[in-house]
């Protein structure tokens, strides 16, 4: 296995997945500053993701563009967390995947700045720009949600207890980092998952929202086993490619 | 539901350094930071600012137009007030 083509292609799909969700939002945000809101963030993502999937199309090396990527492998192929591909739900769970999501991808973020792959720290030091709105906006939406009406705080602690098996995923690491990580490719990710606690713990206590004590945890997305909702998404993510193989537009 | 709607916000942007802030528009938002992150979203996504106000529209008070018999007309008819009874010499450029 080629570890670079794979931890680019990690990256990816977790944008690719997480913009496809937030596009779902169009034209259904729950108000019009929040639905431009929230396609300005899709939009951001699926940014995000041609520069990374056309990366990993050259890094593989067999001719496979961007596009190839996104809309022709099969669900196993995907390595995207499960995090990212959970339903919007409502919009405070929509937020709160988005704000666990966002706190890590800043971290992760500032670390690969410095990564000695050119190509991975010039499309983090980019993104990191777009990142750190994106934490801004759904922290800022997490505080006023938990710290806002008796029903607000409710439906997003459930959203938060139902959410919190999957974050530790973000942390999945195996040979692959290793790999990278002992090449020098891309810097330590020591201490990684203990800042993320640390930023998401601050803004949540602010929110006056509990960490759920349950530590059951849930992955296998970086390893291609998804939930079942992300057979959905490829199915229509992929469906013109798949019906009308090689259609532009 | 109608008194539960967010306040009314004014947005003013400065499209770039050394020029004042425009007014663009407004929104609605439940408090200051929530207006600018929305006033960022709505009127700069095509890098139309550098810098955003906004001013919760409440506290915004206007001329009334109904005076404006008394407010501006008055004004129409001293043309003196413009520095155009100058000549301008030869050889001076952007006047």
């Amino acid at each position: 296995m080629n570890a670079l083509f794979e931890y680019v292609i990690r990256l990816g799909d977790d944008s690719l997945i997480i913009g496809h969700r937030l596009s779902e939002w169009c034209g259904h945000g729950p108000v019009l500053e929040e639905d431009i809101a929230m396609t300005n963030l899709s939009l951001d993502f699926i940014g995000q993701t041609a520069s990374l999937l056309k990366y990993a199309g050259e890094v593989e090396g067999k001719g496979r563009t961007e596009d190839d990527l996104a809309y022709l492998r099969y669900d196993r192929e995907y390595k995207n967390t499960l995090l990212v591909e959970q339903p919007n739900g409502d919009f405070g769970m929509t937020m709160m995947r988005q704000f666990l999501f966002d706190a890590y991808r800043k971290l992760l973020f500032e670390r690969l700045v410095n990564a000695k792959d050119e190509t991975i720290a010039a499309i983090a030091a980019k993104s990191l720009k777009e990142t750190k709105y994106h934490f801004k906006h759904s922290s800022e939406w997490i505080i006023r949600l938990g710290d806002g009406t008796e029903e607000s705080n409710q439906r997003v602690q459930d959203s938060l207890d139902t959410l919190w098996r999957y974050a530790s995923e973000l942390f999945y690491a195996d040979a692959v980092d290793a790999e990278l990580i002992e090449a020098g490719t891309i810097p330590s990710m020591e201490g990684l998952e203990e800042e993320w606690k640390k930023s998401v713990g601050e803004v949540l206590s602010e929110a006056t929202l509990t960490i759920p004590t349950n530590n059951w945890k849930q992955g296998g997305g970086r390893k291609g086993m998804h939930s079942e909702h992300l057979g959905y998404i490829l199915s229509e993510l992929q469906y013109m490619q798949r019906a009308y193989p090689g259609l532009e537009w | 539901m109608a008194n539960k709607e967010w306040p009314l916000w004014e947005v003013f942007i400065r499209s770039k350094q050394g020029l004042s802030h425009k007014h663009v528009g407004s929104l609605r938002a439940a408090d200051a930071d929530m207006a600018i992150e929305n006033a960022r979203d709505v009127y700069t996504r095509r890098s139309e600012g550098v810098s955003i106000w906004v001013a919760e529209s409440n506290n915004l008070f206007a001329s009334n137009p109904y005076d404006a018999d008394s407010l501006y007309e008055p004004s129409d008819s001293k043309v003196y007030r413009h520095p155009t009874f100058y000549e301008v010499p030869d050889g001076i450029e952007h006047m």
